[in-house]
């Protein structure tokens, strides 16, 4: 140390190391709360995946469920009069529910939000609407369930079909879709849309080739997030009267008809007390998880695909 | 005329001299020749305390003939009528909510010139401009009363369909805001919308010529319009205006956003347009409107319109010493 230093000066920060100390203590806090989450996540896929392990064979795909549980230990599959066992009528069943609720929600949720967000005035009964369709969004899907099951079966008197499977998850989603959709209409900058009135656009043809271009990757996000996630609900299905498995898979020819999907079959494997069951649900887990993710993964291409040109 | 007057002419002449390279607008017989356009109006808005010298030609009779709609105690400083005007505002006054942006304006924009209008910050310049071709309409909030003639029809009549207006209206705003689409379907938007699409191609490169752009981008029509320079991007708005060859195209304040050299090709393309077009420009800029305008609006505090007159005159003897304080930067 040389002499003119000074001596007031407190070179070392020794004063700021118990700050700091704070500091490392809260990013602990919140590295901890970061990882609670992907720990549990993590436990739980691994859990699924042991007790899955051998016991999702192209069989299980392709096959119809049984209540013999030794139809679906893989090692029978040859000594069998009847054939395997597997979940392919829930795979098909969830697979036309989501593509139904698909098609409703983008006309309804779309169309809801382009009305709310470019043309309905700014009024208190907007508001009103805005602020319920918000709440919606956090009512407990159950009670979407025997919403379905009042309206739809009892009243349109659908029955227990995948049509009224459809529509309560459309129900359900609705709300989502219609938040995402009307942030992402939200996102296209005012500038645009005076750039397209400005050269004598109506409101539609700039609603047409200027806003809903820049806004359909936040929408499409956001349902196939909302899709994604009621693919994997139970509740609402069993309340309008899924089955719980089902030999031969639905027909969207015939949209009345009974189905079964994939977290019902699921369920119903689960309650079974044969220990075989447990990997069989197992394995119909991670079938739903696998086509789940595969949704999720799509829903952020797109937003990445279309995120680089702003 | 006093002789002091007119050595403050030339006095103020030097100075703008020195601001911008001459365009002819600034001639001395092109200066004296606003006197006899002055239909006596002798400045007595409530607004300006104190009055210019006014101007001895005045005559009475002109009172009737040309300013019969105009009522005098409202009328700016100046000569708010033209004899080729297209556009006619008429106590033209704008409300958002219970703020009023406007107050009492009158003034004509003549037909193929350029028509600058200038004031501090939140003077209502933007907001005058934005009337012109009904862009207030957007704005919830926004109220319009009073009357805005063009081509002596009232564009607030209940039979004019703003859209149609636009399409005769065209507009380039501050910011330059071009679509994410390429550089031709930018060009091309407006003549698609409005249905006048035979020929897209021919039309775009037009417009991108007079837009002073097409060399630029000639190899790049189908990239990104976003992908150009700050500069092009404004270009390519004008180029997109003038691409459905409206009437009249009004300009917010387009080269606020841009360095001096895209500065100065905006100016020299909006000085080419007034050959063909109606060029209403807001400007913040004082030495760009002396240098591009033929007339200029002078808008002080609170949506007042202060004086109106040929840009020269407002330059270099202008009425109201609070006009002449903004000009020569006193405030604002």
């Amino acid at each position: 140390m040389s002499v003119d230093t000074d001596p007031e000066f407190d070179f070392s920060g020794s004063a700021i190391e118990r700050k700091r100390l704070y500091g490392k203590l809260f990013l602990g806090l919140c590295i901890s709360a970061a990882m609670v989450g992907i720990v549990a996540l993590i436990a739980l896929l691994a859990d699924v995946l042991y007790e899955a392990w051998g016991w999702v064979t192209w069989e299980f795909l392709t096959y119809p469920p049984s209540q013999v549980p030794d139809h679906f230990i893989p090692g029978n599959y040859g000594d069998l009069d009847t054939g395997p066992a597997g979940i392919y009528p829930a795979i098909i069943g969830s697979i036309y529910l989501i593509v139904l609720t698909a098609i409703f929600t983008l006309f309804l949720g779309v169309g809801a939000a382009i009305y709310l967000e470019e043309y309905a005035p700014d009024t208190r009964l907007t508001q009103f609407i805005e602020a319920n369709i918000a709440n919606l969004a956090g009512v407990p899907s159950i009670v979407y369930g025997l919403l379905g099951l009042a309206m739809f079966v009892r009243a349109l008197q659908t029955g227990a079909s995948l049509i009224a499977g459809a529509l309560t998850l459309t129900l359900l989603i609705l709300p989502i879709v219609i938040v995402a959709s009307q942030e992402a209409l939200k996102a296209v900058p005012d500038s645009m849309r005076q750039a397209s009135y400005g050269t004598g656009a109506t409101k539609w043809q700039t609603i047409r080739n200027v806003v809903l271009p820049e806004a359909i990757p936040g929408i499409m996000t956001g349902i196939i997030l909302s899709l994604s996630r009621a693919i994997g609900e139970t509740a609402p299905i069993l309340m309008v009267g899924a089955a719980a498995s089902m030999f031969t898979p639905p027909q969207l020819t015939d949209p009345t008809g009974a189905f079964s999907a994939m977290p019902t079959t699921i369920f119903d494997w689960i309650t079974l007390p044969d220990e075989a069951f447990q990997h069989v649900a197992a394995a119909g887990i991670v079938v739903l998880l696998t086509i789940l993710l595969l949704m999720n993964a799509t829903a952020i291409l797109i937003r990445n695909k279309y995120d680089r040109r702003a | 005329m006093s002789d002091e007057t007119s050595d403050r002419r030339n006095g103020l002449r030097s100075t703008l001299a020195s601001i911008g390279p001459g365009r002819g607008r600034f001639a001395i017989g092109n200066l004296l020749s606003t006197n006899s356009e002055t239909t006596g109006m002798t400045a007595n808005s409530g607004e300006s305390e104190t009055v210019g010298t006014p101007e001895s030609e005045q005559t009475p009779a002109g009172i009737d003939s040309a300013a019969g709609d105009m009522p005098s105690s409202d009328r700016p400083l100046g000569t708010p009528r033209v004899d080729d005007a297209i556009i006619e505002a008429r106590n033209l006054e704008v409300f958002y909510g219970d703020t009023q942006a406007l107050h009492n304006i009158h003034m004509d924009i003549p037909e193929k010139q350029v028509t600058a209008l200038i004031g501090p910050s939140g003077c209502g310049k933007s907001t005058f401009l934005r009337s012109i071709n009904r862009m207030n309409d957007l704005i919830d909030v926004a109220r319009v009363e009073g009357d805005l003639y063009f081509h002596g029809k009232n564009i607030y009549d209940e039979d004019v369909d703003p859209v149609a207006l636009r399409r005769k209206i065209g507009m380039v705003f501050q910011k330059p805001n071009p679509f994410p689409k390429s550089i031709f379907d930018n060009v091309a938007y407006g003549l698609r919308v409005q249905g006048k699409d035979d020929n897209v191609e021919e039309q775009v490169y037009t417009a991108l010529e007079r837009a002073a752009l097409l060399e630029e981008v000639e190899d790049q029509l189908d990239e990104s319009g976003l992908d150009l320079s700050g500069g092009q991007q404004q270009r390519l708005c004008i180029a997109r205006a003038i691409a459905t060859d409206p009437e009249v195209i009004l300009m917010d304040e387009p080269a606020s956003a841009l360095d001096p050299v895209a500065t100065s090709k905006i100016e020299d393309l909006v000085e080419e347009l007034a050959q063909e077009y109606t060029v209403a420009i807001v400007t913040h800029n004082m030495q760009q409107a002396a240098r591009i305008s033929d007339k200029t609006a002078v808008f002080l505090t609170g949506g007042h319109l202060v004086e109106f007159d040929d840009t020269n005159k407002i330059f270099e003897n202008p009425q109201s010493d609070r006009v002449e304080d903004y000009i020569t930067g006193k405030f604002g």
